[in-house]
């Protein structure tokens, strides 16, 4: 472990032999072996081992991202070794500039969800599980090879399933249960669809290989049958989204999880989804997504808005945000398939901005639960003036979440709405109308919660501890930041997003990036800009 | 083929070292009941005795007959490397450490002597497999023969019996199958109060039935070899003789069993009045060569022999005993069923159409496509719906034959390879499912239902943890033989453009892992105080038995390339 950590703070010439990425998800799965040898006897340490395990896979993340070129399109530190030789299958990691972010999230995000809460019971076993799904959380932002993607891809449905079945309130088994058939039906037919992909691929071109950047290039296979395998991957990506009207075992899987697999999974697993639309859905089978891009756009339209219909309309607060989530993964995937710049970059800068906010709004809203138990918006009440900084702070947050100008939640939600503009004008129009639900149920669970008279133990509930505001702090920070100042973010993925929108317009006859001429470049000047159009639409 | 009483009878060629897999096995079985007719019981300190020898014998045993069987003296390369004195040595330590491991694991006779002369068998096979081998060809030269991937197929019994890669690796999968149910048996038939040589001698029959049915090159040896299989097998499961439920198997089995043995008897009469020959690769040649106009005796045949194996592999319609002889029968004898006997099936199945019938494949792969649908679909569903965990068990083997079904449907070497890594995959995990439950079961064997399994989680976390991995695996999840045995399976059912199969096989999968989900959760999420049950304990034969097959569908999960490399090197052949 000690040497690991040293080894984070190693120089470049180690940097150049050692595997980074295979480390990234190497080391939690390690970390989980020896949570497992530890003695019973001595429960404090379990989480003080996973917290340290985990920081330190953090700073691994660090690491990449200080190594990361920018400017480069291409995959970088990647690390590989056969694994199946006779099938082609390599165990292939790398890293660009669409999941370089995504794996700083997931390194940044684990360390928190861990320290943030303790576990009501055994736990050894919680916080084994939790570093394995950080383990699969990495591999699958990482995986370069469709076999291990898949193996990650369903992996970290185990830890998920024990984390809400065996710590998990209310209705813990039913969701457990639900979450865990959903997504594997969705992965078990994308299973086909690999299989497939590979196969007649090899029969077209001789090599059986699982690479995604050979599978990628060679796009060997009919129209038709790419249509069909794409469907496949769809439905997998869509049930993990979750897209409308695949969503229904999400909001039992975030209200009986326990806090941090709440926000494990609204922060880093619904990204799976996203991720794998944008990573395999697009760049495998450009044609296919373009064919399907007006679909796509709509169910994500439709979840904006019935995500934030249905979360206006809930009692209990953890619901709230979970269809808010509905909400703001709807925006990810019309950016995602605007198949533009701005909606690409405005899609993956609204996966980490959401990682971000819903993250942190799970935390604060554990915490009431933790404080008052209860999360009934109606029990609650007028927290404000026994809780000031709480207050303040989920202010912060939930302002991030609704997209206020000067805070992240702006920027992506922008970006997302400008791409689509350019290419489904009408549904982009429609899309924004959730920005405004949004800050209406969103808003009003902040006055229901907060403001008013505070009766009974509302009236003495505890204000944010210390310890609570250090884990709060890097949230605020990085939502702040990146609302303030995203260049550095944006010009890291750049390059990969025009590489893929590139990919897509060579491969696919008459297609070409949609750009709506009314709107000026996006570059460098979406403050002032921005601002506008959105205090127009409000 | 008419024979003068004048002709001199041709007296085949035999090749002893290939068929020393199932010699090892069936005089393994002859010693020890000849043996224990003598012997009924020695005292306590000399059968302590006596049993500690067990190791290194065996390992001796293992020694000479790989000596026998292969080219060179095993383990030759090893002893050239680090030099003659410390290789004995060292040999020397492994037969002391043997002795003392015999002694730790608190064994019976019976039982370590079948699970040596498991993998006795065992090594042989391997011997076969890695090592080609020397004997006195016809001319009276010394000929070098191999057969896993350095060539083969070898007739060793004439044209009736061959043994090539594909025969050696069901026949290393079904002696180490013996090995591991010999060793869950041990505890359990004296927690049963029913122990005697009787169950192991079966066992070792059994075995050599279906090692002898895997290589089978004639019609009426299979049937031969597939018969020395089920009756040992139908007088194990009827073996707990004090449970109702243990005789009704055991008679349903027998009676269904003898039903379909009928059917496989009529099938081969037909393929035998249609082709004229009783050996495979007669058959082979002459459907080759031959275009029979009026081929509905064939057909017939195809109809009927698939439905004696469509029995035998318990695929739907045909699978209606499964769920009684499944749970009526002593837990670790089912683990013996679901793993060897199922394999043996399959083996033979492919060995007929896959590779004898192969020109009318366009007859008889629709038929397994509907059989491989029907049986993923019902098996998987069907499970969903059972309170007891062993049914359970019984109704998700049927939907697994129907994945290897989707394998044997892709009618390719694919498919096959995928069926050899399905069938290794699936033995160990099935052998270590069964292998927790028949420990949870306690005594009386009835503790199986849901209800028994409550709270497993807290009374032995080892244990529940070891159940709760077989399950992951046989549901397909990743980092398991299970996901890597469906990925191939899938993999060849693409390959061979069968996508909607493919298809229906996922949704299965899926199903079944709802069935699993179920055990996990009783064993974890259950109602029940942890503390109102008693603590499991474990024998340390049935904890060695479950610790294998663990290390093995986990090991092999995360990294399948050898079996993978093993599956693909196990072709598929005739002799002759």
């Amino acid at each position: 472990m000690s040497s690991l950590l040293l080894a984070t703070e190693a120089t470049d010439s180690v940097a150049a032999s050692f595997p980074v990425l295979s480390a990234l998800v190497i080391l939690p799965v390690l970390g989980a072996l020896l949570l497992l040898v530890l003695p019973k006897s001595r429960p404090e340490h379990f989480k003080q081992v996973a917290f340290l395990v985990s920081g330190a896979t953090a700073g691994l993340a660090v690491w990449v991202l200080t190594d990361f070129q920018t400017g480069s399109a291409d995959f970088q530190l990647v690390d590989t070794h056969s694994w199946i030789e006779s099938l082609g299958i390599s165990w292939t990691l790398g890293v660009d500039g669409i999941s370089l972010w995504l794996v700083v999230l997931t390194g940044l995000i684990f360390p928190m969800a861990i320290i943030a809460m303790d576990a009501e019971h055994d736990p050894k076993a919680y916080f084994a599980w939790l570093l394995v799904l950080e383990a699969g959380c990495m591999g699958v932002f990482l995986a370069l090879d469709l076999f291990a993607f898949f193996v990650f891809f369903e992996i970290v449905l185990i830890p998920m399933y024990f984390l809400i079945g065996k710590w998990g309130h209310g209705e813990r088994a039913y969701a457990a249960t639900k979450f865990f058939i959903y997504t594997m039906f969705g992965s078990a037919l994308m299973l086909v669809g690999i299989l497939s992909l590979a196969f007649l691929n090899e029969a077209e071109t001789g090599v059986l290989t699982f690479n995604l950047v050979e599978l990628a290039e060679s796009q060997a296979i009919a129209t038709t049958t790419a249509r069909w395998i794409f469907l496949s991957f769809a439905l997998a990506f869509a049930v993990k989204v979750p897209l409308f009207p695949f969503h229904t075992w999400l909001p039992d899987a975030h209200t009986n999880a326990p806090t941090a697999g709440s926000v494990i999974l609204a922060a880093v697993m619904l990204k799976l989804g996203t991720y794998g639309f944008l990573r395999f859905g697009v760049y495998l089978f450009p044609e296919a997504a373009v064919w399907f891009a007006p679909a796509l756009v709509t169910l994500g339209t439709i979840g904006i808005i019935y995500g934030a219909i249905a979360a206006t309309m809930q009692r209990d607060l953890k619901r709230l945000v979970a269809y808010s989530s509905v909400a703001h993964l709807g925006f990810i995937v019309i950016g995602t398939f605007s198949l533009n710049t701005e909606g690409i970059e405005g899609g993956i800068l609204q996966m980490v901005n959401h990682g971000l906010s819903t993250g942190a709004l799970f935390l604060l809203v554990g915490w009431i639960y933790d404080r008052r138990h209860t999360r009934e918006i109606s029990e609650l009440g007028g927290l404000q003036k026994p809780a000031p900084i709480f207050a303040g702070v989920f202010m912060v947050v939930m302002l991030s979440s609704v997209g206020l100008p000067g805070l992240n939640g702006f920027v992506g939600e922008f970006l997302t709405l400008l791409g689509a503009f350019a290419a489904h004008r009408w549904w982009a129009v429609v899309a924004a109308t959730g920005v405004i639900i949004a800050a209406l149920y969103l808003l009003w669970a902040y006055q229901r919660v907060f403001h008013g008279p505070a009766e009974g133990d509302n009236a003495t509930m505890q204000d944010l501890t210390f310890r609570e505001g250090l884990i709060m702090a890097p949230f605020l920070v990085g939502i702040v930041f990146m609302g303030v100042y995203p260049k550095p973010v944006i010009e890291r993925m750049e390059p990969a997003v025009d590489a893929l929108i590139a990919h897509v317009e060579f491969h696919v006859e008459d297609f070409e990036e949609p750009t709506a001429d009314i709107i000026a470049p996006v570059e460098g000047d979406h403050g002032g800009d921005g601002e506008g159009e959105e205090e127009g639409d409000h | 083929m008419q024979f003068q009483l004048s002709d001199p009878v041709d007296t085949p060629e035999i090749i002893w070292a290939g068929l020393a897999p199932v010699l090892a096995l069936a005089a393994g079985a002859v010693l020890l009941i000849m043996f224990r007719s003598i012997v009924k019981r020695m005292p306590d300190d000399l059968n302590a005795t006596a049993t500690a020898a067990l190791g290194p014998v065996t390992v001796l045993g293992m020694w000479v007959v790989g000596g026998l069987v292969g080219n060179d003296v095993p383990l030759a390369g090893l002893r050239d490397d680090i030099g003659e004195p410390l290789f004995y040595v060292a040999l020397f330590a492994v037969l002391v450490l043997s002795t003392a491991f015999v002694r730790s694991l608190e064994i019976g006779f019976d039982a370590a002597f079948t699970v040596g002369v498991g993998l006795i068998s065992f090594v042989a096979t391997v011997e076969l497999w890695t090592d080609s081998f020397r004997f006195v060809g016809p001319s009276g030269d010394d000929v070098l023969l191999g057969i896993g991937p350095q060539g083969g197929p070898i007739a060793a019994f004439g044209t009736q019996y061959g043994v090539d890669g594909f025969a050696l690796v069901f026949g290393g999968v079904i002696a180490l199958a013996v090995a591991l149910t010999a060793l869950l048996l041990d505890n359990y038939l004296r927690r049963e109060g029913i122990d005697g040589v009787e169950m192991y001698v079966l066992l070792m029959l059994s075995a050599a039935g279906g090692v002898l049915m895997v290589g089978a090159n004639d019609l009426i040896v299979l049937f031969l070899a597939l018969e020395t299989l089920s009756i040992a097998v139908y007088v194990m499961a009827a073996m707990h003789s004090r449970r109702a439920e243990s005789l009704e198997a055991g008679l349903k089995y027998f009676v269904l069993g003898a039903f379909s043995s009928a059917f496989l008897l009529y099938g081969i009469a037909m393929v035998y009045g249609a082709t004229g020959s009783l050996n495979l690769v007669e058959i082979r040649d002459y459907l080759d060569q031959v275009v029979i106009a009026d081929n509905a005796m064939l057909l017939a045949g195809f109809a009927f022999l698939l439905v004696g194996f469509g029995f035998k592999v318990a695929a739907v319609p045909f699978h209606s005993w499964t769920p009684d002889v499944y749970q009526g029968a002593p837990t670790p004898v089912v683990a013996f069923m679901a793993s060897a006997v199922k394999a043996a099936g399959f083996a033979a199945l492919l060995r007929v159409f896959y590779l004898t019938f192969l020109d009318y494949r366009a007859d008889w792969q629709p038929a397994i496509y509907a059989l491989a649908v029907a049986t993923l679909l019902v098996g998987a569903i069907l499970a969903v719906v059972q309170r007891d965990a062993k049914r359970m068990l019984a109704y998700s083997s049927i939907s697994h034959a129907g994945f290897i079904l989707v394998g044997v449907q892709a009618a390719t070497d694919r498919g096959v390879a995928a069926v050899v890594f399905y069938a290794a995959a699936y033995t160990f995990m099935v052998v270590g499912s069964f292998g927790v439950l028949s420990i949870v079961s306690g005594r009386g064997d009835r503790g199986t239902s849901l209800d028994d399994l409550d709270g497993l989680g807290g009374r032995n976390p080892m244990l529940a943890f070891a159940l709760t991995l077989f399950l992951f695996a046989q549901a397909g999840v990743p980092l398991t033989t299970g996901f890597v045995a469906k990925f191939e399976i899938i993999g060849a059912a693409v390959d061979a453009r069968s996508f909607w199969l493919a298809v229906v096989a996922m949704i299965s999968a899926v199903i079944s892992a709802f069935l699993y989900l179920r055990i996990v959760l009783s064993m974890y999420l259950g109602t029940a105080d942890d503390d109102a049950k008693e603590p499991i304990s474990v024998h340390p034969t049935a904890a060695l038995a479950v610790g294998v097959a663990l290390a093995l569908t986990i090991g092999f999960g995360l990294v399948p390339g050898p079996i993978d490399q093993l599956a693909n090197e196990a072709i598929l052949a005739l002799a002759g």
